[in-house]
């Protein structure tokens, strides 16, 4: 049969980038403008792209771990999905990264030779997951907050980056349409689940303010028309988390962060009966899948949800600014003591071996 | 022309027996636990390899390694659905492997110690693996034999990057020159035994064959293997760790020595390196994904209750 020509194939050499995934070129830029932006330092963009390039890397690396742990082979094939597609986006990332900052750094430099203090990523891609709900309430955070800042990147004056985007945009919508999912069900599956589930929604709750605090370069890129200002994904954000949870019949943040503030109280009173069944039924189903912020507006259900999301997001928008503390997260290379248990597994290989080529 | 003529005429027509055919029952029940014991193998085979994705030392051998382990995950699934289409349910098949009434392909109860596992891995198991699994893609059970044409494509492919990997760490380092030649020592072996016992005590072996769902012995495919190795390992620059490894003219095939059988006897009997380990593993994601499983239940039964 063709498949013992495959087989008796191993020794010629003719062609080898055809056999290994993600080998078929030289220069993972080609064919991209790869000119820097009039107005943007060199310095400071390959700094942007190292951000969302460790986001991606840290984020896969946590989904890596858990390959063979998942509940059932379909989430398998979906978690290995997700890790690929952000290892993926991270190595754009990186390519673009050495190719602006001409230091001689390739991927894998930036991957496994900087100190901790040197990753860029945000806190929240760093945490452990303790159970399949706290996994998809990181992701749906992440890939909500993700879409909304590729979606808006598209538009980049960078253009490698607003490529990125662009191909990142099909990716993550279809990881937070995959968490929104789970969050759902799980949120309205058993009284065990509803349980597990709001205690990992609480629990992700107080690492998204740092998504929305800008670091100094992102603000001095988007004045250059190159970055996404991160605050401006805020209420897109806030829209879409107050809607999925409320579709899963959770609390959209934790009791305390209620304490002061009248919206919150407000929440669940003003329309959830409305809210939720349009949700649960309808809206999830075809809703998240079809776009970014696009699909949502058609999918959950129009008057009541809408209501209640911007009432939950203005609670939302009080509870966090509490614990916000801009200035002192990932983006200044100040992280969680999970980075330093990351960065060991992540590297020790590549590092044990001084001059390997792989 | 009765039921059992016609499955009989099928069967020497070299034509597929499909899920709503007649079978007869032990046919039935030989190919289910062939179909689950490889689809068990395919989940299992998931961890000595998994262990490595965190781990891998360029994010090129990273994402070839991810996809190589989700490709297996789509393996299994395939095969427990191929199962499925025989009465057999995927959970009742988990729970059979979990509790240690089905096998899985000894090979994964040895541990993986260093990164040119992974390449020795796709290489020589995967090779073997092939070797084993061409002839199935002709089993005269339909949905097994389509499944496996796409399994075969997509070992191939493995197979090319594991060895793409070594060839690639042989021209490193001397440290990681050791590294592939340790491992190939450690897996040659234990390769070797993946096409069974030796002919002469495989007691399941004739039936299958005139059932048509195994086409050669194991001794031949052993045999193919080894012919087809040897180059390979001459061109990559290690050496087979089997003295009595030599070209026979007369038979136009190489001599090689005898596997320790006792030892692929105390591995497939659960005395392996990793064999409580990966059951294990298996077993706690089993068991902690319950909630979860149940969980989508409820929702998925409310959903349908209000829509009715």
């Amino acid at each position: 049969m063709s498949f013992d020509d495959a087989y008796e194939a191993l020794t010629d050499h003719a062609d080898d980038s055809r056999w290994a995934y993600g080998t078929g070129f030289a220069d993972p830029l080609a064919g991209v403008d790869t000119a820097v932006p009039d107005g943007a330092d060199r310095a400071e963009l390959a700094a942007y792209c190292l951000m969302l390039g460790d986001d991606a890397l840290i984020m896969s690396h946590r989904l890596q771990q858990w390959v063979t742990r998942l509940p059932e082979l379909e989430d398998e094939l979906a978690i290995a999905n997700i890790a690929l597609d952000l290892l993926g986006q991270a190595r754009l990332l990186f390519a673009r990264a050495a190719e602006v900052e001409g230091a001689g750094r390739d991927e894998d430099a930036y991957a496994f030779l900087r100190a901790e203090g040197e990753f860029r990523n945000v806190r929240l891609t760093e945490r452990a997951d303790a159970d399949f709900a706290h996994l998809v309430a990181r992701l749906l955070a992440f890939a909500t907050w993700r879409l909304a800042l590729l979606d808006r990147l598209t538009a980049s004056a960078d253009p490698v980056l607003a490529a990125v985007a662009a191909k990142g945009v099909k990716e993550v919508t279809y990881h937070r349409d995959y968490a929104a999912q789970w969050v759902v069900r799980l949120g309205d599956g058993t009284g065990l689940s509803h349980e597990r589930m709001q205690a990992a929604t609480d629990a992700v709750t107080p690492l998204l303010a740092e998504l929305f605090v800008p670091h100094e370069t992102e603000l001095r890129l988007v004045r250059a028309g190159v970055a996404v200002d991160p605050a401006a994904t805020r209420e897109e954000f806030d829209d879409v988390w107050a809607r999925v949870l409320a579709a899963a019949t959770l609390r959209p943040f934790p009791p305390a962060a209620s304490a002061g503030e009248a919206p919150a109280e407000a929440g669940p009173e003003a329309g959830p009966a409305g809210g939720l069944e349009a949700g649960a039924d309808g809206g999830l189903d075809g809703g998240l899948g079809a776009g970014p912020a696009r699909g949502l507006d058609g999918g959950l259900g129009a008057g009541p949800a809408g209501g209640l999301g911007a009432g939950l997001g203005a609670g939302l928008g009080a509870g966090l600014g509490a614990g916000a503390d801009a200035g002192a997260g990932g983006r200044h290379g100040v992280h969680t003591a999970a980075m330093a248990e990351i960065l060991a597994e992540l590297q020790g290989v590549a590092r044990s071996v001084p001059g390997g080529v792989w | 022309m009765n039921d059992e003529q016609t499955f009989a005429d099928t069967i020497a027509k070299d034509q597929r027996v499909e899920p709503r055919d007649w079978m007869p029952e032990a046919y039935r029940r030989t190919m289910i636990r062939q179909v689950a014991q490889h689809a068990h193998s395919e989940i299992i085979g998931m961890q000595p390899e998994g262990e490595w994705i965190t781990r891998a030392p360029s994010l090129r051998r990273k994402a070839i390694l991810l996809a190589k382990v989700q490709d297996e995950a789509g393996h299994g699934l395939y095969l427990y659905s191929a199962a499925e289409t025989l009465g057999a349910d995927r959970g009742d098949l988990t729970r059979r492997l979990i509790e240690g009434r089905q096998k899985y392909s000894s090979i994964f109860n040895y541990p993986t110690l260093s990164f040119a596992d992974v390449g020795v891995i796709g290489w020589l198991v995967d090779g073997a693996a092939i070797c084993n699994q061409v002839p199935l893609c002709r089993s005269s059970y339909g949905p097994y034999g389509r499944a496996m044409i796409r399994i075969c494509k997509e070992e191939s492919f493995h197979q090319r990057q594991g060895y793409e990997l070594l060839m690639t760490m042989m021209g490193g380092t001397p440290a990681q020159r050791e590294m592939v030649q340790d491992a190939v020592d450690r897996w040659w072996w234990p390769s070797l035994m993946m096409f069974g016992p030796p002919d002469d005590q495989s007691p399941n072996s004739a039936q299958s064959m005139a059932w048509k769902i195994k086409r050669h012995s194991n001794d031949e495919l052993r045999q193919r293997f080894v012919d087809m190795s040897v180059p390979q390992a001459e061109a990559l620059g290690v050496t087979l760790p089997d003295p009595e490894l030599s070209w026979n003219a007369e038979r136009g095939h190489y001599d090689f020595g005898t596997p320790d059988w006792d030892e692929l006897k105390r591995v497939i009997s659960g005395d392996g390196p990793c064999n409580a380990q990966r059951i294990a593993h298996r077993r706690k994601a089993d068991e902690d994904g319950a909630w979860v499983r149940e969980a989508a239940a409820a929702h998925a039964a409310r959903k349908a209750g209000t829509r009715s």
